[in-house]
């Protein structure tokens, strides 16, 4: 993709650092809601074909619970909030002492639990991400699914696909007690935002 | 039993099978997977469609699988190519969900529905009829495509394995 052929090695470490500031909030969110400590991986920022990045999670077929809302303002893009099953089951547990069971699926209380706690962390992220650019960013609703990687990050890869076979996204890593607990932020900008992006924090491209 | 031969189709992919091969691609949600079949010479196609329209694209290097109105005719070329002949084609969709229930939302995340306008549309200009298809609803599916029987084998997580 020519757009993102040209960026240079410190243009990603820019983009690092935006993954590094929103995530390292939302974090912070989590750790408050859980009254536990979060780890957070180092973002990575990575320009992938589409075919890999449900890799990312565990491939095309695995069943994963996806919160996805629409970053609206001067930086548009997609965001997700991906977590396994069992991550998400252990949330429901600990947060809300709800008593969940093992069977397959989950209640509409459930669903409506996780998709608020994905609201709230897309909300510390995109407000740090905000107060760290200047530019607005805000989240839409968020609309929640449990079902196979490929097909809901497929949702977020549209605009991509009217330019190439690959995204840009800015990927960072929970873990909580060593891996008990897993999830996912995936923030990909739609294409136009990343010249906005760089320019807002003072990096210029000629 | 033999172990069959599976063709793998990515996501904006397309591909043809015969000699009892069969073709598979995962995790349609908004894509849809569509398949042509020539009964007679077992001649199987399938394209992984992303986008309704070619028009929009503003990329250097075009991929005709991509869009409906490019991907049906090349998969239809290179099925003609491998032997097959138009007049016995019959088309199978499955996929085009819509994923999310946004609300404030039109067209740009009405992607599903109007992958499979297109595709339908695309299809009847070209004369091919449409047999079978199992599209919208708001889940996930993958399918195998086998090139011995025609048969379009659709697995979702809500609803299991289902044939058509």
């Amino acid at each position: 993709m020519s757009l993102f052929s040209r960026f240079e090695a410190f243009e990603m470490d820019v983009l690092k650092e935006v993954g590094n500031i929103g995530a390292g909030n939302a974090a912070t969110a989590l750790s408050r809601l859980l009254d536990k400590p979060v780890d957070m991986a180092v973002p990575k920022v990575s320009l992938l074909p589409f075919e890999e990045i449900a890799e990312r999670v565990g491939g095309s077929e695995q069943i994963v619970l996806a919160v996805f809302l629409r970053v609206e303002g001067e930086a548009p893009g997609n965001m997700f909030f991906i977590i396994e099953e069992a991550s998400a089951r252990r949330i429901l547990r600990q947060l809300l002492s709800m008593n969940i069971a093992e069977q397959e699926g989950y209640s509409e209380m459930e669903l409506s639990a996780l998709c608020e706690i994905g609201n709230i962390l897309a909300g510390s992220y995109l407000s740090s991400l905000a107060d760290f650019t200047h530019l607005t960013m805000a989240p839409s609703v968020p609309a929640i699914a449990v079902d196979m990687a490929g097909a809901v990050l497929s949702y977020g890869l549209m605009q991509y696909g009217e330019m190439g076979d690959s995204a840009l996204l800015i990927e960072t890593t929970f873990l909580e007690d060593c891996q008990s607990l897993e999830g996912h932020f995936f923030l990909i900008p739609d294409p136009e935002s990343f010249e906005k992006i760089f320019r807002a924090l003072g990096v210029v491209s000629e | 039993m033999i172990q069959q031969n599976l063709v793998k189709v990515g996501m904006a992919d397309l591909n043809i099978a015969t000699d009892g091969a069969i073709l598979k691609t995962t995790g349609l949600g908004s894509c849809v997977g569509l398949t042509l079949y020539d009964p007679i010479r077992k001649i199987a196609g399938m394209a992984h469609v992303m986008l309704p329209s070619s028009d929009i694209a503003r990329e250097t290097k075009m991929n005709l699988a991509k869009y409906a109105d490019t991907a049906i005719p090349e998969l239809l070329d290179r099925m003609i190519a491998a032997g097959a002949y138009v007049e016995r084609l019959k088309a199978k969709m499955a996929g085009g969900a819509q994923m999310f229930a946004m609300s404030g939302h039109t067209d740009s995340l009405r992607i599903g529905p109007r992958n499979v306008e297109s595709c339908t549309e695309m299809l009847r200009r070209l004369n091919i009829p449409v047999i079978s298809q199992d599209t919208g609803g708001s889940f996930g599916r993958t399918i195998e495509f086998d090139s011995t029987s025609g048969m379009l084998s659709i697995r979702s997580v809500q609803f299991g394995t289902k044939e058509i």
